[in-house]
C-alpha cells in the first residue's frame, strides 16, 4: 500500500462507549496502525482541537468515522466540517446511525428535560432555578459560551451525507476488527449501505429453536428480565421475554444472549426494515398467543414507545413530526 | 371546524373489501373520505405501513379484517388484533393521538356496517381536526 489511509474520529453526542470499541481491537488496532493514518481524534483520544480540523484541505479524510447522536449546536458544526473534510463518513454506533438512548428524551419537550436535570431530580438543590445558557457575561467583561441544546435530536445522515452505517451500542470489537480489515482491504458495498453480516441476532444465537429442529409456539404468558431466572438454554422469547433478536443485526455474535440478557435492539434493523419499532411490534406481537397476552404485554411493559425505540427513536417515521408538533 | 378528513383504508380482500363492495351495491351513502387498499389479510398489514402513513399526513387509518373465525387464512386477523393493540398503545406513547387509528371487523355481508362505520370514523376525525403531523388534504400546514 502506498500511503496510509487518513483517519478521523470525531465524538458527537455519545458517551464515548464506540471509541473504547475500537480501543478494545488492542493488538488488532496496533497492526491496523501501520496502514492507517490517525489524523484527528477529538475530543478523546488524539492532542488535535477543533481548530486544526477546520484548517484541513477539504476531502483531505479519506474515512472519517463519527460516533454520538447530535444533540446540541456544538455537535452539529463539527459534524458538518467533518463531512467537510472527509471522502467517506460512517455513522458508527446505535446513536450515530439511529439516535441511540439519548434520543428518547424527543419524547419529552425541552423543557422537560431541563426541569427534570437542573430542577426537580431529588439530588438537585437549585431554588432560584438557575438552568445553563449558551451565552454569559462575567464580570462583565468576561463573555463566555456553551454549545446550545438544540429542540430534538438527530441522526447524522438526517443532517449530512452518510456513506456508511455501523449499528450495535457499542459495536462489538471483534465485528470492528472484521469492519477494519474489510475497509483496508477495499472491500466495502455501495455507499449508503450499513455494514453488516446481514443475520439476525437470532441467525447467530445458540439458543434458536431452529437449531435443534424445535417448533417455535405461541407464548401465552409474558416475564420481564425481573420475573425469575431464565432458562440459560432456551429461547428468551419462548420463555416469555421479550427479546428482539428476530429483527435485529446480529454482528454482536448475540452477547446479550450470551449472559442471558434478551436483546433490545441496538445492533439496528436488519436489511429490510424501514421503522425498527414498528417491525418490532409486528414481530413480537406475532409470537404471542392471543389478545389478552398482548394485554398482559402492555401492562408489564408499560411504555411502548421506549420499549421498542430503546435505540432508534430518532430514526422512527413519526418521530420528527411530532417533535415539530410539540415545540408549537 | 369542518374539513374533509383523509382517512387511508386496508380492507381485506375476503371481507371488508367485499363489504365495501356491498355497500356500493347496496348504495349506502358514506362520505368519500376512505382511500381503501386491497390486501389480501389484514395479518399482511405491517405496523410499518400503519407509521407511514400517518408520517405523510393521513388524518386516520382504518384496517379491516374478517371476523374471529372467518380469517380465509384462519390466524390472520388475530394477529392484526394482537399487533395492532400493542401499536395503538406504541403512538399513544409516542405523543400521537391513536383515536385516529381504528381496527374494525367487516364481513362481506355487511354493506351497511361499512357504510356506517366510515360515517362514524368520519365524524370523529372531523372533531378532532386534522392531523398535526402533515394535515391530510393540504389542510394545515
Amino acid at each position: 500500500m502506498a500511503d496510509k489511509v487518513k483517519t478521523a474520529f470525531l465524538l458527537a453526542g455519545g458517551c464515548a462507549g464506540c471509541e473504547m470499541s475500537v480501543v478494545d481491537l488492542s493488538e488488532v488496532l496496533v497492526d491496523a496502525l501501520e496502514s492507517l493514518e490517525i489524523v484527528f481524534w477529538a475530543p478523546t483520544v488524539a492532542d488535535v482541537k477543533y481548530k486544526d480540523l477546520e484548517e484541513m484541505p477539504d476531502k483531505s479524510i479519506d474515512l472519517a468515522f463519527v460516533d454520538g447522536m447530535i444533540r446540541n449546536s456544538e455537535n452539529l458544526h463539527t459534524v458538518q466540517v467533518l463531512r467537510q473534510k472527509s471522502k467517506i463518513l460512517v455513522a458508527f454506533g446505535a446513536c450515530a446511525t439511529l439516535g441511540g438512548i439519548a434520543a428518547l428524551g424527543d419524547l419529552y419537550t425541552k423543557e422537560e428535560l431541563f426541569d427534570q436535570a437542573y430542577k426537580t431530580s431529588f439530588s438537585t438543590d437549585n431554588p432560584d432555578g438557575i438552568y445553563p445558557t449558551p451565552d454569559y457575561m462575567l464580570d462583565g467583561k468576561y463573555h463566555l459560551t456553551i454549545p446550545a441544546f438544540l429542540d430534538n435530536c438527530s441522526t447524522i445522515d438526517q443532517v449530512v451525507d452518510v456513506e456508511y452505517y455501523v449499528g450495535g451500542c457499542p459495536p462489538h470489537p471483534s465485528f470492528v476488527g472484521k469492519l477494519v480489515g474489510a475497509i483496508l482491504a477495499g472491500d466495502l458495498p455501495p455507499a449508503g449501505s450499513w455494514l453488516t453480516c446481514g443475520k439476525a441476532v437470532c441467525d447467530i444465537c445458540k439458543r434458536n429453536p431452529a437449531i435443534t429442529g424445535q417448533e417455535r409456539l405461541p407464548v401465552g404468558e409474558i416475564k420481564r428480565t425481573i420475573d425469575g431466572q431464565p432458562d440459560f438454554e432456551k429461547c428468551l422469547l419462548q420463555q416469555g421475554y421479550m427479546c428482539f433478536g428476530p429483527v435485529t443485526q446480529g454482528d454482536c455474535g448475540a452477547s446479550c444472549l450470551n449472559v442471558n440478557i434478551p436483546c433490545r435492539g441496538c445492533g439496528g434493523p436488519i436489511p429490510g426494515i424501514k421503522d425498527f419499532g414498528a417491525r418490532c411490534v409486528s414481530t413480537l406481537a406475532s409470537s404471542m398467543a392471543d389478545d389478552a397476552t398482548a394485554v398482559q404485554f402492555i401492562e408489564k411493559y408499560n411504555d411502548m414507545a421506549k420499549m421498542f425505540y430503546r435505540y432508534s427513536h430518532t430514526a422512527s417515521n413519526l418521530n420528527h413530526t411530532i417533535a415539530e408538533r410539540k415545540e408549537k | 371546524m369542518s374539513y374533509d378528513p383523509n382517512i387511508v383504508g386496508f380492507a381485506c380482500q375476503w371481507c371488508t373489501y367485499a363489504g365495501a363492495d356491498l355497500a356500493g351495491n347496496l348504495r349506502a351513502t358514506y362520505p368519500p373520505s376512505i382511500k381503501l387498499i386491497k390486501v389480501p389479510c389484514s395479518g399482511r398489514v405491517e405496523p410499518e405501513y400503519v407509521m407511514e402513513a400517518f408520517a405523510k399526513g393521513a388524518d386516520g387509518v382504518m384496517i379491516g379484517g374478517c371476523h374471529f373465525g372467518d380469517c380465509h387464512y384462519k390466524t390472520g386477523n388475530h394477529k392484526t388484533s394482537q399487533r395492532m393493540t400493542i401499536l395503538s398503545k406504541m403512538l399513544e406513547d409516542m405523543g400521537f393521538d391513536s383515536k385516529r387509528f381504528r381496527v374494525e371487523w367487516i364481513s362481506g355481508a355487511e354493506g351497511y356496517r361499512f357504510a356506517e362505520v366510515i360515517e362514524e370514523f368520519t365524524k370523529e376525525l372531523q372533531e378532532l381536526g386534522p392531523s398535526p403531523l402533515k394535515g391530510g388534504n393540504g389542510h394545515g400546514r
